[in-house]
């Protein structure tokens, strides 16, 4: 009997490494093609180690296109990521505030517009906002790009509001009693007991503005201010032959702060992810 | 006189509905700007032939909508995109339920293993690992590397107007992590208690599963579904970089068609009439999916 229980589990650790090295495959052998020359890669090797290691991928691969190299990509992506997610985070804490905590008159109406931008894909409004930004004179260019965020986003405020539902009211009430102002109340007793859920946010919007394609697709139009989604996209682009080995480099280096932020955040990621589907 | 001047400010700025509407501000702002004003300018559009650079846009009526039945493009992306959705949604969380399922043993290394296979996801809308994945579907691409290592026949992915959906239905599948954390929390939620009793009674494993665990995962399948089946409609990013929604349109699916329309063909007033019939059909779907879910949802609470 317990060498049955013994033999299933080991079968079943093993299945589980197994099928999920299989998923992630593709991930593993992107990184080896950035060590590979072009010619293996276009041979369709299945291995993961390069027949002979070609570093030079790397350099080849910053250097960019038409004198325009890998470090304003980055540059670009790093700024634009960096503010909407702050500016995600400071909004959709905010309004979640107000719709779970403040008695204010409208609010059941503004919480139902809140769920019905969630369920509004973005793609429906896409052409008309371009409009609209176009219309403004700010295509090309960061603003449309960086504004919305600054107003809220669904999704995230849902989260938020759901985590809120757990802080004890009887904090706020006690707070209160001590001559707290609703706004004092924000400041010092729900935002710091929102950390996690912050941390959630920041992650999420993080990893969704770093590799937005189609935003920078309509609002960017000079090659200095892509980003790296879009720069990535150029080597497939290119008339000549494309640059696998290049690509593969650029590519593993665009996903590295995804991974970090992965392997130290893990756990709120998977918990925000979890909570806010759950109740949903 | 002074002092109650600033009394009254300081108690207008403490009332309720003061305080309420100064935090709502951001999202009334961004909801009015950035939801409703473009949702109503493209109603307008709609009835116009507006197009980028043109001066004036002249109302054309019904024109723009009488069109889009008879535009053969159109009808075939809309019959690749629900192609695209009726295989991708259910496939991706049967899978997402199955490795769920898979990761509920209670081990230390399990943690470990959802990580792992939340990697695709966390990695899969970027356009690096999309152009890696149309990579291993190319002609001498890892796929047929595999199919040829096998003895099966290579395959031309992208050029055949029946297959060249497949990889992006690969894809999308691949990309189930975020179903299957939120499927593991729910099954997390099941009270063990359940599955004891169903013991006794002496339940079977597909018993317990269909009679236990899916009644009481259905309100997570009913929110997986619906997210799920949102995105899968607006797939952009996907096609736009693996296939250009070639070959003869087999992939060109309805967002990435909208896109065509707007930005290469610059005919702004069909795109948005697109867009709008985009948003009624989607409405129409969540709301059938909201409706019939009170027949396999099942709520505690009961009605």
């Amino acid at each position: 009997m317990k060498i049955k229980k013994r033999v299933t589990k080991t079968v079943y650790h093993l299945f589980v490494v197994l099928f999920g090295m299989l998923m992630i495959y593709p991930v593993l052998w992107m990184i080896s093609g950035s060590f590979k020359d072009n010619a293996e890669i276009l041979r369709g090797s299945l291995g993961l180690f390069p027949e002979n290691l070609k570093l030079t991928n790397y350099a080849t691969g910053w250097s960019g296109f038409g004198g325009i190299s890998f470090t304003t990509f980055f540059k670009n992506s790093i700024i634009i990521t960096a503010i909407a997610t702050l500016g995600t985070v400071i909004s959709s804490a905010l309004v979640a505030y107000a719709l779970s905590r403040v008695r204010f008159r409208g609010r059941k109406f503004w919480f139902t517009c809140m769920i019905a931008t969630m369920l509004l894909p973005g793609q429906v409004i896409m052409i008309p906002s371009y409009l609209i930004w176009h219309r403004l004179g700010l295509v090309p260019g960061y603003l449309p790009l960086i504004i919305p965020n600054f107003c809220g986003q669904a999704f995230f405020i849902y989260q938020m509001m759901q985590f809120m539902s757990g802080i004890p009211r009887e904090l706020d009430e006690a707070a209160t009693i001590d001559g707290c102002s609703k706004y004092s109340i924000f400041t010092h007793i729900i935002m710091p007991l929102l950390k996690p859920s912050i941390v959630t946010t920041v992650i999420i919007q993080f990893y969704w503005k770093w590799d937005d394609y189609m935003g920078p697709l309509l609002y960017l139009s000079k090659p200095q201010s892509y980003t790296v989604s879009l720069a990535i996209k150029m080597f497939a682009d290119a008339s000549s032959t494309t640059d696998y080995g290049a690509m593969f480099a650029m590519s593993t280096l665009s996903l590295i702060p995804v991974f970090l932020i992965f392997l130290f955040f893990n756990r709120y990621l998977v918990e925000g992810i979890g909570t806010s589907g759950l109740k949903g | 006189m002074k002092k109650t001047e600033t009394g009254c400010i300081r108690k207008f700025l403490y009332k309720e509905n003061t305080v309420g509407y100064v935090f709502a501000l951001p999202f009334i702002f961004g909801f009015v700007c950035f939801s409703l004003v473009p949702i109503l300018t493209s109603f307008y559009y709609a009835f116009t032939d507006f197009s980028l650079g043109s001066k004036t846009a002249e109302l054309v009526g019904f024109k723009n909508y009488v069109r889009l039945f008879q535009d053969e493009v159109f009808l075939k992306s809309l019959g690749v995109t629900v192609k695209y959705v009726l295989f991708s949604v259910p496939l991706k969380l049967a899978f997402a339920l199955f490795v769920a399922f898979l990761l509920t043993r209670k081990s230390g290394l399990v943690t470990l293993y959802r990580s792992l296979y939340y990697v695709p996801s966390l990695v899969g809308g970027s356009v690096a690992v999309i152009l890696v994945w149309k990579q291993l579907f190319a002609r001498k691409g890892l796929i047929n590397t595999m199919f040829a290592g096998i003895g099966m026949p290579t395959v031309n992915w992208f050029g055949d107007q029946t297959l060249a959906i497949v990889p992006l239905i690969l894809m999308s599948v691949w990309q189930f992590g975020s179903s299957m954390i939120i499927f593991a929390a729910g099954l997390k939620e099941i009270p063990t208690s359940y599955y004891e009793a169903a013991k006794i009674d002496g339940a079977n494993g597909f018993q317990t599963f269909f009679r236990i665990t899916m009644p009481c995962l259905s309100p997570i399948v009913l929110y997986n579904l619906v997210m799920q089946t949102i995105s899968a409609f607006m797939v952009f990013t996907q096609v736009a970089i693996m296939t250009s929604g070639g070959p003869n349109n087999s992939t060109n699916v309805y967002a990435y068609n909208v896109y065509k329309q707007a930005f290469t063909y610059n005919d702004m007033g069909y795109a948005c009439a697109m867009s709008w019939f985009m948003l009624v059909v989607m409405s129409i779907i969540t709301l059938i999916i909201f409706k019939t879910s009170k027949m396999w949802v099942f709520s505690e609470a009961g009605d």
